[in-house]
């Protein structure tokens, strides 16, 4: 593209791609600085030292919202509660969804458009809805509201979002792979696991780690089905309307350091595998 | 293979949504309810929040075309000139979302706050009046829906830009198309998908929200989720709020098909 408009005989065109490159170049690090903004406050104010029950001005230095950030009264469990509950969901979102997307792409059967229809529908309703739905239903059930609620309501929302992920990864599948398994005269259940599994792995990790960043988030389905139960989003929503503490921001950052942390990790090593694997070996 | 997965959305989706049907045709006061075929619930809560509905769709539909006035040159950018980068570019977009949704709002809530840095410099500046405040303002609702939703503009934008092969851009401006025209008549209608992903999949929550509403803004900026959360959870009027949810999830389901037709025989006509 820019051999293509150094190659443009008039010298106005390339002054004016110059411009128009920096005002892109500009706009889009005023986007990031948007994007990061919050951050930033987030991340100041768990060094804030808050003079009464809200953390919202900045009052001075201090290292004690570090120092024992889960000691604060019902914050370490609702962080287990979270935790708990976003490994369980993800795991077993990430298993049924997985089967979808390997029955989807792989079998022509009737009524696929039906099973398409079932997963992009709640991908599409409304979170209080959704919330809402099950409330009904747990109601009428009788059920009483808790742990194993919420961990239902999780799977739910994040089988749909599995079977978009890994389908997309099992779409550029070579299936000759999986024919010459066979032909060596490997099972079907050898077959998926020596070759199929190990090559959609990648997608099925994504799926995972997407699962179980939506169930750490999620707060608008878990509100309606929690009952006595606490998690991490409703202790910060408990806490809006009666005290912000800055441990909260002190757990926020902390997320969002292993997060970032993790993700910058991943993006090097396949930076550095794909230079290895460009050179010459 | 398909059983277990599709049980489960079943029986927690599908279900649900008979139960929430049942709930909104029923009459009666916490926690007895009984079904009779209550049609007027429906008309009841039409006319009763029918302007926390338009209040609604309204603030969904500005913050989704503010969002998509944000991301599409962030997207653009990303694709076309995040180089070796873009991986890394992508992850910083997406790095903000992984604190907690309320947290963030949180933070809005202090960015906006009366005697902070922007109200200040806006008051300063004589667009604010000497008294006049962002926080607890429809102002500070979209900002807030804008910036929560932003990755689910952004990342559909990418996908479908980053697909364009740039050599099609190449031949036109071959075929002494400017880069302006290049980009109208090739770029965009070849992005047309991820736009059209990406405000839904924004317009959707955002119709639904209500922690923006509710952290940023006061009652007078309640939007339709406010209602369905306080009649199910505080109220308890379970037939009206479930009446209610009905009428949203209809709308945007209208809303979505709608749409689809009027892109889809856009991009025939115009591609």
């Amino acid at each position: 593209m820019t051999a293509a408009a150094e190659t443009l005989p008039r010298r106005a065109t390339i002054s004016f791609a110059w411009v128009r490159r920096h005002v892109l170049t500009v706009y889009a690090a005023l986007a990031l600085l948007y994007l990061f903004l919050p951050i930033a406050i987030v991340i100041l104010f768990s060094f804030n030292n808050p003079a009464g029950r809200f953390n919202y001005t900045w009052q001075g230095f201090t290292l004690k919202n570090w120092e024992n950030p889960l000691g604060y009264p019902g914050l370490s469990s609702a962080i287990k509660v979270s935790l708990e509950i976003a490994i369980l969901s993800s795991l077993v979102a990430t298993a049924l969804g997985t089967l979808i997307a390997l029955a989807l792409v792989r079998y022509g059967f009737r009524g696929r458009g039906l099973v398409n229809l079932l997963i992009f529908m709640p991908m599409t309703t409304p979170e209080v809805v959704m919330g809402a739905s099950l409330l009904a239903l747990f109601v009428g059930w009788g059920v009483q509201l808790g742990f194993v609620t919420i961990f239902i309501a999780h799977v739910l929302f994040n089988i749909s979002y599995v079977v978009v992920t890994v389908k997309a990864r099992l779409v550029g599948f070579d299936r000759h792979l999986e024919e010459a398994a066979m032909d060596l005269g490997a099972n079907e259940w050898t077959t998926f696991w020596k070759v199929t599994l190990p090559l959609i792995m990648p997608g099925i990790l994504a799926a995972g780690l997407l699962a179980f960043a939506l169930s750490v988030d999620d707060f608008v389905i878990t509100y309606f089905n929690s009952g006595a139960t606490t998690t991490f989003p409703l202790f910060v929503w408990g806490a809006a309307r009666v005290a912000v503490p800055a441990q909260i921001n002190v757990i926020g950052t902390t997320i969002f350091v292993v997060a970032v942390g993790a993700m910058l990790a991943n993006i090097m090593i396949q930076n550095t595998r794909a230079r290895r694997s460009a050179s010459p070996a | 293979m398909l059983f277990p997965g599709l049980a489960w959305l079943g029986i927690f989706f599908l279900v649900p949504m008979y139960y929430l049907g049942k709930t909104s045709l029923e009459r009666g006061l916490f926690p007895l309810f009984a079904f009779q075929w209550a049609w007027s619930n429906f008309h009841d809560a039409l006319s009763l929040y029918g302007t926390q509905f338009g209040r609604s769709f309204e603030y969904a539909g500005v913050a989704t075309a503010i969002a998509l006035v944000v991301s599409y040159p962030l997207a653009y950018w990303i694709a076309f000139r995040g180089g070796r980068w873009k991986n890394l570019f992508l992850l910083l977009v997406i790095a903000p979302f992984f604190v907690t949704y309320l947290i963030r709002t949180l933070a809005w809530q202090t960015i906006l706050s009366d005697d902070g840095f922007v109200a200040n410099t806006l008051r300063q500046l004589g667009i604010l009046g000497a008294d006049g405040r962002l926080l607890a303002t429809s102002v500070a609702v979209v900002a807030g829906i804008t910036y929560n939703f932003l990755p689910f503009m952004v990342l559909p934008l990418y996908v479908s830009l980053e697909q364009i092969d740039v050599r099609l851009l190449e031949a036109a401006q071959d075929l002494f198309a400017s880069r302006w025209r290049a980009f109208l008549r090739v770029t965009l209608p070849l992005s047309l998908p991820g736009v059209f992903a990406g405000t839904l999949l924004t317009f959707i929550p955002a119709a639904g929200d209500f922690i923006n509403a509710q952290l940023l803004g006061t009652p007078r900026q309640y939007m339709i989720g406010n209602v369905i959360q306080s009649q199910f959870l505080a109220i308890r009027d379970y037939p009206t709020a479930a009446a209610l949810s009905f009428v949203l999830m209809g709308i945007i389901l209208a809303g979505v098909l709608v749409y689809a037709r009027l892109l889809g025989t856009e991009r025939l006509t115009g591609g």
